[in-house]
Order: structure tokens, then C-alpha cells, then sequence
């Protein structure tokens, strides 16, 4: 099996998409002779001429009510969002349009219009460049948002995010583009709408997503060597949900702690504690934990690594959870 | 074309720059080829775009049915029957005579106003009324007419015409076969000034999409004045994008519609977008939650009632042999149209809650599907029980 990063993993999964369906094409801001900022879309253009890969004038708008346009003739656009904080220029035609266009014609027009979004922190970056707004879009019906935490789940769940007829957002965690794990290119890793169990336990379910799964990943293997048996799922897909796995973890372990960059309030966490708490109400032996960034606009880059949940603050609930 | 500037001495009391050029007057390259008393006028440009004397009084029949179906709205929402209206009365020449100017291949992305369109492509009129009596948002199926759904949220639609038009470049490249086909949004004199529309020309000039930007401008955007989106003539804005745009007679049937064929056809020759600016007046309230007394003066309603879209024509073909009995067969056909327009509203049932549950996707969804056993098993809880017993 080949090894590659998560960035080359996405280019390839969009490359064989532009090849099995003459309908699939790319959208967005520098996406062509550069590749994209993140060199996401790299060689693309070269491959399959300026017409399937575009570079759109700069409007996210314009990118996201053009793709609505091409789905309803019949094409499967694919628009690069360049950054997390940028999407809001598009904000309205992605909720109010897009997400809502299949209900209201009552089931006539679909809109399999897909958006890649690189988000997320930990990049040294600049204000706006590392925002985790997944929340926002997950409170809109119509929409499905899923977020790749490895290559094999890269290369596949953009393919199947094109291939599903509902419009899906792709939440790309951009500081683990150059994070490297083998690709299987004949079999794709299952539903894409799926969390996956990445490592079992018996004391506490950490949930997390995305950028974090390395982190808690890592915070379960610090947790083992002081005798904690820690259950790690990716939660993979944040709309839908998939709260029977999470269930069945924790009414195995009693415990869940859900991380994430974003802020906790009104967050994604707060929506998984209500799910268990009113499933697994009597397997519960702590309170849900959250592990998030806090109620505050994303601090400078010299700030980022206190503010952004490491494996420390993942262990601290983790703890707070086990002496409940 | 003169052009007013604003200067602090042209502010009106209410502190907004008073802009003849802008809403206010006709400008001398408007488009006409029907004066208000019904002349014939001749123009280099767009005559020989102008529709067959044949089709004048089917022209003049769609206006006038359209205005009918116009007033029984309003009427069945004043009695309860619809939760809202949206009067076209007034721009009947801009949307009959651009949708009669459409082919079949075209496609019309409207806003909620454009009723005469509708009736253009073919929708069968009570399902207009489907979204104002709140029983769907949408009424039609949009690909049996290439008439998409209304657009609510302002200028949305704009962009997508835009890209339905890209669409359309595409088909043809792969497959020249593909008949050439435009795209037309449709968009008001308020609407101008969100920012889509700015991106949907931008996108549309960088692309050279097939795309006829059409703007009524109806001198409102609700209770503002169109000169408050705008200085200029709205058609002038097409210049700064790079293409055509063209100020018509919105009033004029026949100006309108040899405008947008030229439009249509230099679109699906590839020649790239066209914006026509309709210049037209709403007659007629906002919608019928509306009160224009509290911001326009009945002068300026009243110095419209001489241009009216449907006089000119009638004056037209009254002078030129259509004999009465024309007009009254209209009568009659009106009044059919209202008998059965108001039947149909009269039975059309809210549906079902649980029914939208299928509508919220595409393909199946987890939460969506568990949140309707809930609600089954909820109203399940209020049925009578089987025994009769109670
Ligand atoms: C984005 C957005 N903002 C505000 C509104 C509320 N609204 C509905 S119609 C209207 C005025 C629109 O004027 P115009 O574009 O001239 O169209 P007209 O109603 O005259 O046909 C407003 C402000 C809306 N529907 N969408
Ligand atoms: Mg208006």
C-alpha cells in the first residue's frame, strides 16, 4: 500500500473523481497553476484543463451560488474554500441556498455540490486562518459535514463526499495535510457518515475529530502507562452523527470526554453529551467532559499552543472524569 | 447619457440624493418601440428584434390574463386563503415580453415577483399560489419548465443562473450537439445592491457565461426609492463588468421583448452576458402586507397610470381592427381562470408534517430518520384508540 501525506491523499482522491465522472470539477480561489494555497489541487489543472479545474474569480459567493448552478445542470462542482475564516462571504448561499434547495422543491433538485474547507489551528498563522466553524454549518439541515483524520480516510471520504447526491462540506485538518499513513486504493474505509473505534479501552471514551485524533490518540497512550485503559474514537463524520457508536463506548466504559479545537459553547461537544447523556443516562458514572477552545475569537499565533487543547487538557478531563 | 451628479444641495428632506437620472426620468436611449398612446416607434438597434404583429395579441391576452390572476391573488389573500401575496400589476410588458422572448432551452432563475414569467414557461398558475398559502416553498418542478423556484433571499439566484449558464458552456464543449441555451436572472432595482449581484456579473464577465441579467427596475425596493441603490442608470453598472447593458421601456411589450431576444441571442452565440434594465413601475403595494401610503405619494403612483403596459397595447389593437369581441372572449377566459384558480386554492390540504422528513436529504439520514419515529409515535399517542373506547 502507497504512503503518502493527507494533502497528496486528497489530490489523488480528487484525481481519480475527475476521472471516473466527466460532471466532477474543481472550484476556487488559486486552485490551478498553484495548486491551492496547501498544493491540494497540484497538477490538476495540467491534467484536466481549465475548464474542470477553475480558477473562479475571488468571491466565496460567487463560488458556492455558481457550483448550486452547475449541480442543478447537472455537474458535480468540488469549490475550494481557501481558508476556515474566509467561508463567510459564502455563508448565505451555503445555508440558505444550498443546504435547503433539495426540501424546498420537495425532493426535485439535487445539489451534490462539495466544500473543502482547510481549518483548524496550530500553524503559527495569521487572524482568520485557523478557525474551527464546523458548528455553525452543522446547526443547518441539508448540509453533511465530515472531516478526514488520516490519508485513507482522506482519499476515500472526498470521492464519497462527491459521490453523495446532499451537499457535504469537507473539513480538512490543515495543520495534518503533511501527516503520512498508508492508502489502500482498492478498498475505501466504509460509510463515510461513520465514527471509528481507533483504539479500545475499558475505563473512558475520548471522542475526537479531525486535527485532535493524533492528540488523543497520544493522550491514550500517556493515559495507559499510568493504568488507564482509554477507548479512542474519530468521530469522522460531525453531521450525521454517529451517536451509536458513541453510545455502545460508553455504556462499555461509563466515561466520555469529546475534544475539539472549536470553542465548547455551543459546540459539537455539547451536542454528542446531550445525545449520550439521554441514551446512556445510567452507564454514565461522570459527567461528559469537553476539551475545546474557549469562549474567545482564536488568540495570535504565539498564543495558540496554551489555547489549543493538547494532550494535557485531554488527560486533565480524562481524570476529572475517572475520580468522579 | 447624462448623468446627474449628487451634490450636498441635491439632498431631498429626508437626507437622500435626489438622482433624476438615476430612477426618476426616462432617459433618452431608453429603449422604446410602443409609446404610451399606443404608437408604433421604429429603432435602429432592436427593431428587427421586435416580435411579429401576429403575436401582439397573444402578447396582450398574457398580460392581461396575468393581471387577472394578479387581482384574484390578492383577492383570495384578503380572504384569508393565502398567507401573503406579491403584486406584479405593472410589470406585466417586462415579464411578458421578456419570457415570451425565451426558447424552450433557456432557463429563468426569478425572483418571487415574476408571476407573467411563470405563466411564459408553462407553470400551471394555482401552483404559484402553492408557496402563498404555505404549503411548500416551492410548487413546479423547475426542470419540466426551466423555470427555477422562487428565490426569497435576495440576488441569491442571480449567482446561480451564472453557474447553470457555465453549465450550459460546458454541455456544449463536451457535446456540440447541445442545443444553445442562456440562462436569465431575473432581479429587482433593491436587489442591485447585494453583492451577489455584483459576483454573478464578475463571475459571469470573467466566464463569458450565457447569462441575461434582467433588472426591473419598479423604482421600490419596498418603501425606498431606487435611487437610493443607485446614481446612475442601472444599465450603465454593465459597463464596469465589461458587457452590454441596455435600458428599456419596461412598459413597452414589445421593446422588452426585442431587447431580450437580441440579449438571448448574443448570449447563446457566445458573445457573453447582457444586462437589461427593465424601467418599469410597481402599481401595486409591496406584497399585501404592505402600506405605500406611508411612503409614496399617490402623484407618483397616479403619473404612472397613463404608461401602463396593457392600455398601449389595447389602444394599439383597437385602432388597428381588433374587433371587441377579442376582448370580451379575455372577459370570459378571466373569469374562468379566477373560477378555477380559486377552486384549486380551495383545495389544496397543508401536508403532512412527517412527509418532510423526506425531503431534508437526498439519501438517507440517521438523525432526520429517528426524529421521525418520534414524531409518529408522538402523534400516534394522540389517535384514537382501536376499541373505539374512550
Ligand atoms: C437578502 C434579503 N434581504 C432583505 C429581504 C427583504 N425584502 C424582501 S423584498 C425587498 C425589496 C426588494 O426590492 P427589489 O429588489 O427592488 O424587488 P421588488 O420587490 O421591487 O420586486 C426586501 C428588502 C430579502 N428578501 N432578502
Ligand atoms: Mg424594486
Amino acid at each position: 500500500m502507497p504512503v503518502m501525506t493527507i494533502a497528496k491523499a486528497i489530490n489523488e482522491g480528487l484525481r481519480a473523481s475527475l476521472e471516473a465522472s466527466p460532471t466532477t470539477l474543481l472550484m476556487g480561489e488559486d486552485i490551478g497553476a498553484l495548486g491551492g494555497v496547501y498544493r491540494v489541487t497540484e497538477g490538476l489543472k495540467a491534467e484536466f484543463g481549465a475548464d474542470r479545474v477553475v480558477d473562479t474569480p475571488l468571491g466565496e459567493s460567487g463560488i458556492i451560488g455558481t457550483a448550486i448552478g452547475l449541480a442543478l445542470r447537472g455537474y458535480r462542482p468540488v469549490c475550494e474554500i481557501q481558508f476556515d475564516g474566509f467561508v463567510f462571504p459564502g455563508f448565505n448561499q451555503i445555508t440558505t441556498q444550498l443546504a435547503k434547495m433539495h426540501a424546498r422543491s420537495d425532493g426535485m433538485l439535487r445539489v451534490p455540490v462539495v466544500i473543502r474547507i482547510p481549518y483548524g489551528g496550530g500553524i503559527g498563522s495569521v487572524e482568520h486562518h485557523s478557525e474551527s466553524p464546523e458548528a455553525l454549518f452543522a446547526h443547518t439541515a441539508g448540509l453533511r459535514i465530515i472531516t478526514p483524520s488520516n490519508p485513507q480516510d482522506a482519499y476515500w471520504m472526498i470521492q464519497q463526499a462527491i459521490e453523495c447526491d446532499d451537499p457535504v462540506i469537507v473539513f480538512e485538518p490543515k495543520r495534518r495535510y503533511w501527516l503520512k499513513g498508508e492508502v489502500d486504493l482498492t478498498s475505501p474505509s466504509g460509510d463515510p457518515f461513520t465514527a471509528h473505534v481507533l483504539r479500545e479501552g475499558t475505563d473512558a471514551t475520548v471522542v475526537a475529530y479531525g486535527p485532535l485524533v493524533p492528540v488523543a490518540l497520544a493522550a491514550a497512550a500517556a493515559a495507559a502507562e499510568d493504568g488507564h485503559s482509554i477507548e479512542v474514537i474519530d468521530l469522522r463524520s460531525v453531521s450525521p452523527m454517529d451517536f451509536d457508536t458513541v453510545t455502545a463506548s460508553v455504556q462499555k466504559t461509563g466515561r466520555l470526554v469529546v475534544a475539539h479545537e472549536a470553542p465548547t459553547f455551543g459546540g459539537i461537544g455539547g451536542e454528542l453529551a446531550a445525545r449520550v447523556t439521554e441514551r446512556a443516562f445510567l452507564s454514565l458514572q461522570a459527567p461528559v467532559m469537553r476539551v475545546g477552545g474557549f469562549h474567545l475569537p482564536y488568540p495570535v499565533a504565539r498564543m495558540e499552543e496554551h489555547y489549543l487543547p493538547d494532550i494535557d487538557r485531554i488527560l486533565e478531563s480524562v481524570d476529572r472524569a475517572l475520580a468522579y | 447619457m447624462d448623468v446627474v451628479q449628487s451634490t450636498a444641495a441635491g439632498l431631498d428632506s429626508n437626507g437622500n440624493g435626489v438622482s433624476p437620472a438615476a430612477a426618476g426620468l426616462d432617459t433618452p436611449d431608453m429603449v422604446q418601440l410602443m409609446t404610451a398612446d399606443g404608437d408604433l416607434r421604429d429603432d435602429a438597434r432592436f427593431s428587427d428584434y421586435a416580435p411579429d404583429p401576429d403575436t401582439y395579441q397573444g402578447l396582450y391576452r398574457d398580460m392581461f390574463l396575468i393581471r387577472r390572476f394578479d387581482q384574484e391573488s390578492t383577492a383570495l389573500q384578503r380572504q384569508g386563503q393565502l398567507a401573503l401575496w406579491v403584486p406584479l400589476t405593472g410589470q406585466e410588458a417586462a415579464q411578458i415580453g421578456s419570457g415570451r422572448a425565451m426558447q424552450p432551452q433557456d432557463y429563468a432563475f426569478p425572483t418571487y415577483r415574476e408571476h407573467g414569467v411563470a405563466l411564459t414557461r408553462g407553470v400551471d398558475l394555482p401552483d404559484i399560489l402553492k408557496l402563498f398559502r404555505g404549503i411548500t416553498n416551492g410548487g413546479w418542478d423547475p426542470r419540466k419548465h426551466n423555470f427555477q423556484l422562487y428565490t426569497l433571499v435576495l440576488a441569491a439566484q442571480t449567482l446561480h443562473a451564472v453557474g447553470y449558464a457555465m453549465g450550459i458552456q460546458r454541455d456544449r464543449t463536451a457535446d456540440p450537439a447541445v442545443p444553445a441555451a442562456a440562462s436569465v436572472a431575473y432581479f429587482g432595482d433593491g436587489a442591485s445592491s447585494e453583492g451577489d449581484v455584483h459576483e454573478a456579473m464578475v463571475f459571469a464577465a470573467s466566464f463569458n457565461a450565457p447569462v441575461v441579467f434582467f433588472c426591473q427596475n419598479n423604482h421600490w425596493a419596498i418603501s425606498v426609492p431606487s435611487d437610493v441603490q443607485t446614481r446612475v442608470p442601472l444599465a450603465q453598472r454593465a459597463a464596469g463588468y465589461g458587457f452590454p447593458g441596455i435600458r428599456v421601456d419596461g412598459n413597452d411589450v414589445l421593446a422588452v421583448s426585442a431587447v431580450t431576444a437580441w440579449a438571448l441571442e448574443h448570449a447563446r452565440q457566445g458573445k457573453g452576458p447582457v444586462l437589461i434594465e427593465a424601467f418599469t413601475y410597481r402599481m401595486s403595494a409591496h406584497t399585501t402586507a404592505d402600506d405605500p401610503t406611508k411612503y409614496r405619494a399617490s402623484a407618483d403612483e397616479e403619473s404612472w397610470l397613463a404608461r401602463d403596459p396593457l392600455l398601449r397595447l389595447e389602444t394599439y389593437l383597437r385602432a388597428n381592427g381588433t374587433a371587441d369581441s377579442f376582448f370580451e372572449r379575455l372577459e370570459a377566459e378571466a373569469a374562468e381562470q379566477a373560477g378555477r384558480l380559486r377552486r384549486a386554492v380551495l383545495a389544496m390540504e397543508a401536508p403532512d408534517l412527517s412527509q418532510r422528513f423526506g425531503t431534508a436529504y437526498a439519501e438517507p439520514h440517521p438523525l432526520v430518520q429517528e426524529e421521525l419515529r418520534f414524531w409518529q409515535d408522538y402523534e400516534a399517542g394522540f389517535a384514537p384508540e382501536k376499541d373505539g373506547g374512550r
